[in-house]
């Protein structure tokens, strides 16, 4: 169709447009990031989301306990259905942690400016979603206070954990994630304790980010060692995008049940996650760039980006799904058809429509770019493929387990209370967690968006 | 006294001395003493003396060899101490162990368990004097060493913390010495009448024993009357045999004779007297090595489904009411033609009874016509004359006398004793174990009329709705626990000897009769060995005899001779009463609970009732288009109205019921059973009135609208064009003998190098299909031995059961009349098990002789090994469901298996106790083992000897040679895991011309 004049001056606005609002200098950015955390007074939304955070925290507290006194059985699991929603949780929330990391890591790497004022608490939210992942392992266990079991250490019993175990994998990999994440996310974080450092006036403030700060001065050494630092932990994270996520996909795929022993599972789940996460670094950085007013750091091109990736993705997880349905018809194996015809007409079959709508009907909307333009419609849909990606890991979780070869072993999955609770709760603790990190922490990485006025000025005095 | 206090050293106190120095200055504050406050000369010396002068001092110089030489003389008088010569006393080491006992060893004691005083015999195992776990007994004619669900929940129900433990008089405790003087009195009123205010009550007696002692009783008493109840009474039966030859007489079958068998709604192979023999006869019978061998075949003509009917070659389903008609045509087809022509009973397709007749009759002698417990006396009487008349008797079937001491109409003898109650003319009532008040004829009225009379003992296991309206309640020796015998289906008889004393001073029914015989010195060990000894004097040497019958289990040569009985002419002469029309009800024992004795076991409420799997509950059962003509849905509460008294019950739509009928099963709905039992399930004895014991019409059923969820174990009853279980037809096998097998080769590719498994033992199991009738023993045996929990009604409901075996039941066609097949499933010991794969830590690893073995300490409950099981055989706990805290329990757990906690997984291990117990016999002993030797716990269990363990390595063992037929395959043989439970395909024999015309 033909563009109107002023489609394409959006579009040109947009390849174009700049990833910082016009007139800021170093000061101003500095100054628009550490008011933030060190401005007096806290707004109101903050103390109310922080509230009721704090109250989904305990909630999640009582799950906890009532689960560790009474065992796995409070929840809905049973023969066949040995995973139901832990897993889906852990799994969901391991799959939104690998934005954090993309962003990071793989678009520093590729150079992508756009990342800069996006990747701070992108990868925050990396953090805190995988430590609510890695609650469920522990949690989900018949004998958790046993759980160092299945990391490798010279014990009496001359045990070793089974190394061809895919848990165990998980075990690695989760680990290596969370420890590399912490350690980029520090990293990079030095330079704008120092930064709050300075600037604090409270005494409190300032030996508390003073102690964080580590002693950074600023000095020339100092900024090649960090550029040094951070390029190596790139590095390393950006493996870690692609491989924790298949390793958490070999769970599944390791198994012979049908429905999860597919060789397609690693890219199909590395996709997802990805894509999941985008969602919610989306569903995170709308409402952040309204209400702390950063719509010059978090643009439209942002948005618009970020919206791509999401579509991008979102196509290829639609891919997936259509080769899974499309391989158990060509297999011709009687078990994997029944699976695929099970998932769409049998008693979960509400759950797979609505996993479809949500994650190949609702993002083909992002082809529009009226639609990526508009922060509100983004938002929608972002909070709809959260919703679908969960959907996502129960289909395939319980659909596969809950009729398996043998008919007379067949058997419902129903979650109890204590299953939504916990999970409400774990979504309750990374509010909390990110509540914390947006008062106390600053959201947005000061030292690279000064990075990103000094470029904008060269480009801007080259021509 | 002063002076001597002087001589002793203290200093002298003056006490005005004391009063001034402590006026003036110088005086202590405060002081011990008055010494002290005087302060004198004598005072500081002798406080200077009292301790030596040196110690304290400061100055005292004591160089490095003088400390030296003070610490070496400290510890050369430390040691000093060790020199003391102590006094001897002479200690005395446990020499003499009780006789027999070895720790750690298991003794296995044979004695008898019954059911409606028909006795099973058994070998219990006992552990340190303590009964763990029963078994068949190889040597009684009606075990041969298996057992059925009862028998092996025996045990459970010894152990029952829920037993009555005291004597209970109107409500308080009692004692045993008490009753006595009461009883006696009670009865000493009533000598001068003879007795005629004296009932006993008691279940069918089969005990010569006891049997004396009544008899001796009635002799003291002539008045008095003794009254027989069963709720699952037999009376049909005898009446059908008084109607048949004008006297009682007990049918036994010979199973193992007979080629072609037709039920006339019997259940023959799982539920009666005998059936646990006629189970393991008929399998034999249907064992096929090869295209060559021959099989037996069976009709079942029924109305609610049976095990037996789901073994039948041909089924045919009617109403209850219907199947008189049938055999009377049956008995026409086959020339007795004294019997009145009835009108052929409806959807019986043309020809069927015609062909029937037909391979009947190819088997002179060779045939049985078993009529149902249920069936009213002409049924019977009918299948005796079609018996005679195809030449049966003394062939596949055989008469002796009957078992009972007293055969008698017993329903008829509790309406008269209700009667009788009502009348004013019952002044002593004793009861010995029966029930009345829960399962007596609604219509009688126990529960009003039993507080009347004026004396009332009774003597229970439980203190349950019976004792509650008792005067006094006996607390009664459970079976293991007492001395007694008891005759078998065939009438041998077993001694039944205890396993422990009574847990809790129970007394046992000869012990209750020794009372009433005023004998109460004399124990009940001796008034069996006694009687005994009076039968069979053995020329004086009764002692040896005695020492032979209880380490055999059986009195020798007590198997009743058979016994001429001859039909009496008119048998089925008269013409039937038309039949009433509506709805018909029929009342079914329960298979798992029975009348409802056992409604407080655990293990019997859990087991999966059979076609049903329901647990913790019974149903009532409707076919399908009758529930869809009353608008009822499955697991909707109904109301049943029947003669005037109303039920609410769970419906269940059973494939296979006859039309128009409604079965409901006895023994749930109890008040007061214990904690397992009260409150399951309903009462369908509310509404069995004493004229129609088992089958009647003019039902009404009407739907609630509300749900009423039952806890069952399978939930998917069709295969769902998946073949797990293999089955064809005889003819079929002949054409193509390896129909079941697939068409993988036994090599199938793999990433990882084979095991070498040539050498050494290598376990595995054979599962005939062939033989399974689906009773549900080895169930019950898998949780006796491996002490597995029981998980309750809601966890079941969720899908938590424990069982590591299950029995599989497959329903194949359509909804009204399906082929329903039964299917053991353990876990298969995969060579190339997923769930190994997949442990994190471990927890599950591969023994060398083939074992897929659990390590229940290890495990830290992932459960990714159980969703990685495609046979689903792994069970989780869930929560703790073992009983960590009943005492009572602790006794019965077998002590070679752990108990495990919550959050660790569990599954069939072969018995891996058991292997290892013979194991380490074997090297004890420097020999392999033998096969067969080894046997786990399901295999011995099985009536039909269905499930066969071995060593496939030794191509002579049983298991090998069955592994070898080409019946043989593996389940899910395509996902490689190279199972070492294999099975054996099923077959079924159909008449030809029955088949060709409908396959039924």
């Amino acid at each position: 169709m033909a563009d109107s004049p002023s489609d394409k001056l959006a579009a040109a606005e947009f390849s174009n447009a700049p990833i910082l609002g016009p007139g800021h200098d170093f000061a101003s950015v500095t100054d628009k990031i550490s008011s933030i955390v060190l401005g007096r007074g806290t707004p109101t939304w903050w103390i109310a989301g922080f509230l009721i955070s704090f109250a989904l925290v305990m909630l999640l507290m009582v799950s906890v306990t009532y689960l560790l006194v009474y065992g796995v059985g409070v929840w809905g699991i049973t023969i066949p259905i040995g995973w139901g929603f832990a897993i889906i949780n852990f799994v969901w929330w391991i799959g939104i942690g690998h934005a954090g990391t993309l962003i990071s890591a793989i678009l520093l790497l590729l150079r992508q400016q756009w990342r800069t004022s996006i990747n701070r608490f992108a990868e925050a939210m990396t953090l805190f979603a995988v430590a609510c992942a890695g609650l469920f392992p522990l949690l989900h266990m018949g004998r958790p206070w046993l759980a160092y079991w299945l990391f490798p250490y010279p014990d009496t019993m001359k045990m070793w954990p089974n190394f061809r175990s895919p848990l165990v994998w998980d075990a690695f990999a989760v680990s290596t994630y969370a420890t590399v994440s912490l350690l980029f996310w520090f990293i990079g974080l030095i330079p704008d304790l120092a930064t709050l450092r300075d600037r604090a006036k409270n005494r409190a403030a300032k030996m508390i980010y003073g102690l964080l700060a580590m002693g950074w001065r600023g000095s020339a050494v100092h900024w090649e060692r960090h550029e040094t630092a951070s390029l190596l932990l790139a590095g390393l994270a950006t493996p870690l995008v692609l491989s924790v996520h298949t390793i958490v996909s070999f769970d599944f795929a390791i198994g012979i049940i049908p429905g999860w022993h597919s060789t397609i599972f690693p890219p199909y789940f590395v996709a997802g996650a990805i894509y999941a996460g985008f969602a919610m670094v989306l569903t995170l950085s709308i409402p952040i760039r309204k209400l702390f007013h950063l719509e010059d750091f978090i643009t439209l091109r942002h948005l618009d980006n970020m919206g791509k990736v999401l579509l991008a993705t979102g196509l290829i997880v639609g891919y997936g799904y259509m080769m899974e349905a499309f391989m158990a018809y060509y297999s011709g194996d009687p078990y994997e058809r029944f699976m695929i015809l099970n998932r769409m007409g049998g008693p979960y079959a509400p759950m797979y429509w609505l996993l479809i709508s949500c994650n190949i009907v609702t993002p083909q909307l992002l082809w529009f770019r009226k639609v990526r333009a508009k922060a509100g419609a983004l938002f929608a849909i972002a909070m709809v493929v959260n919703m679908g990606m969960w959907l996502e890991r129960f289909v395939i979780v319980v659909t596969s387990l809950h009729r398996d070869f043998l008919p007379s072993s067949w058997g419902m999955y129903y979650p109890t209370r204590w299953d939504i609770f916990t999970f409400v709760g774990t979504i309750g603790l990374f509010l909390f967690l990110f509540f914390l990190f947006l008062r106390y922490l600053p959201l947005i990485s000061i030292f690279e968006m000064r990075e990103l006025v000094a470029e904008e000025e060269e480009k801007k005095a080259a021509g | 006294m002063d002076s001597d206090r002087e001589n002793a050293g203290q200093p002298d106190v003056n006490i005005s001395v004391l009063r001034q120095s402590s006026n003036g200055g110088g005086a202590p504050r405060f002081w011990r003493g008055l010494e002290e406050l005087g302060d004198t000369a004598e005072f500081r010396n002798y406080k200077e003396n009292e301790f030596p002068h040196g110690a304290n001092d400061p100055d005292a110089k004591l160089d490095r060899r003088d400390l030296l030489k003070v610490m070496a003389a400290s510890a050369a008088f430390a040691g000093l101490t060790g020199c003391t010569k102590l006094p001897t006393q002479k200690i005395v080491p446990y020499v003499r162990q009780p006789e027999e006992i070895v720790p750690g060893k298991a003794l296995f004691y044979a004695t008898a368990v019954t059911l409606g005083g028909v006795a099973t015999g058994v070998l219990v195992e006992s552990n340190m004097a303590r009964p763990t776990k029963i078994e068949g007994n190889p040597d009684h004619p009606g075990s041969l060493g298996a057992t059925d669900v009862f028998s092996q929940s025996s045990i459970l129900g010894l152990y029952d913390p829920d037993r009555s433990q005291a004597e209970i008089h109107d409500g308080r405790i009692g004692s045993w010495a008490e009753f006595q003087d009461e009883l006696s009195s009670a009865l000493g009123a009533e000598k001068g009448n003879g007795g005629s205010g004296v009932r006993l009550l008691t279940p069918t007696i089969t005990s010569p024993t006891l049997g004396d002692q009544i008899n001796a009783f009635l002799k003291a008493y002539p008045s008095a009357k003794w009254v027989q109840y069963e709720s699952v009474t037999r009376d049909n039966i005898r009446e059908g045999a008084k109607l048949a030859f004008g006297e009682y007489a007990n049918a036994v079958y010979r199973v193992d004779q007979a080629e072609v068998m037709v039920s006339l709604d019997s259940d023959f192979l799982t539920s009666g007297p005998g059936c646990v023999r006629y189970a393991r006869d008929f399998a034999r019978k249907r064992r096929v090595e090869g295209p060559e061998s021959k099989m037996n075949r069976l009709y079942a003509v029924e109305s609610t489904p049976t095990n037996t009917g789901a073994m039948a070659d041909h089924r045919l389903r009617m109403k209850a009411s219907d199947i008189e008609s049938f055999a009377r045509a049956l008995a026409r087809e086959l020339g007795v033609s004294t019997v009145a022509a009835p009108p052929v009973p409806p959807n019986v397709p043309a020809g069927w009874i015609a062909a029937l007749g037909r391979d009947l009759k190819q088997h002179p002698g060779a045939t049985l016509v078993v009529a149902g417990d249920q069936q009213p006396p002409i049924v019977h009487a009918l299948a005796y004359a079609i018996n005679q008349a195809l030449g049966n008797f003394n062939k596949a079937i055989y008469f002796t006398a009957p078992i009972e001491i007293s055969p008698v109409h017993q329903w008829d003898s509790i309406g008269q004793l209700a009667a009788d109650i009502r009348a004013g003319s019952v002044t002593t009532l004793l009861i010995l174990g029966s029930n009345p008040v829960y399962d007596a004829p609604a219509d009688l009225g126990f529960k009003e009329i039993l507080p009347k009379v004026p004396f009332t003992a009774r003597l229970g296991l439980y203190e349950d709705e019976t004792s509650a309206l008792c005067h006094w309640h006996i607390p009664q020796a459970h079976e293991l626990e007492s001395w007694g015998d008891a005759r078998g289906y065939d009438g041998t008889a077993t001694v039944i000897q205890p396993l422990i004393a009574p847990l809790y001073g129970g007394k046992s029914e000869v012990d209750f009769l020794a009372v009433l015989n005023a004998q109460a010195t004399k124990s009940s060990h001796d008034i069996v060995h006694d009687y005994w000894q009076a039968q069979r004097p053995n020329g004086g040497r009764f002692d040896v005899l005695w020492e032979k019958t209880l380490r055999d289990g059986v009195v020798a040569d007590t198997a009743l001779p058979p016994k001429q009985v001859s039909l009496k002419s008119g048998v089925g002469a008269e013409i039937p009463a038309a039949g009433a029309q509506g709805l018909e009800i029929v009342f079914r024992p329960d298979h798992t609970i029975w009348d409802g004795r056992f409604a407080n076991n655990g293990w019997l409420q859990e087991l999966p009732k059979p076609l049903t799997t329901i647990t913790w509950d019974s149903a009532a059962m409707l076919s399908p288009k009758t529930a869809e003509r009353l608008g009822v849905k499955n697991e909707e509460a109904v109301e049943l109205k029947y003669q005037g008294r109303t039920i609410v019950a769970p419906a269940w739509v059973m494939p296979g019921h006859a039309d128009e009928s409604v079965t409901v099963f006895l023994g749930y709905g109890r008040t007061r059973s214990g904690r397992v039992g009260t409150g399951t399930g309903f009462d369908a004895g509310w509404i069995r009135p004493l004229a129609t014991p088992w089958i009647g019409t003019g039902l009404e059923v009407r739907a609630t609208g509300e749900k009423w969820a039952l806890a069952t174990t399978q939930t998917q009853s069709t295969m769902e064009g998946r073949e797990p279980l293999r089955v064809a037809t005889l003819d079929e096998y002949q054409k193509n003998p390896v129909f079941a097998q697939t068409e993988l080769g036994s090599d199938t590719l793999s990433l990882y190098p084979a095991v070498n498994y040539a050498q050494g033992n290598q376990w595995g199991m054979a599962i005939d299909l062939n033989a399974c009738t689906g009773c549900g023993a080895c169930v019950v045996a898998c949780q006796a031995e491996n002490n597995i929990a029981v998980v309750g009604k809601r966890e079941v409901m969720i899908g938590r059961h424990m069982h590591w075996i299950r029995i599989d039941r497959y329903y194949e066609g359509g909804v009204d009349d399906p082929q329903t097949y039964h299917e053991p499933v353990l876990c298969m010991h995969c060579e190339n098990a997923p769930c190994e794969v997949v442990c994190p830590v471990a927890a599950t690893v591969h023994s060398p002789e083939g074992l897929n073995e659990m390590v229940y300490n290890r495990c830290v409950g992932t459960r990714y090994c159980s969703n990685n099981c495609p046979y689903k055989v792994r069970r989780f706990n869930f929560r703790l469901y073992s009983d960590w805290d009943t005492p009572s329990l602790f006794g019965m757990r077998n002590p070679n298996v752990s108990v495990r906690s919550r959050g660790v997984m569990e599954k069939c291990s072969y018995c891996v106790q058991r292997i290892n117990k013979v194991k380490i016999g074997a090297e004890e002993q420097d020999r392999p083992i033998r096969d067969g030797e080894i046997v786990t716990a399901c295999q011995q269990s099985c009536p039909s000897e269905a499930l066969v363990f071995g060593n496939i390595n030794d191509p002579n063992s049983r298991v090998s040679k069955l592994k070898a037929m080409n019946r043989n395959y593996k389940l899910l043989e395509e996902l490689n895991t190279r199972p070492r439970t294999t099975y054996q395909a099923k077959l079924r024999n159909p008449n030809p011309e029955i088949e060709k015309a409908a396959p039924v």
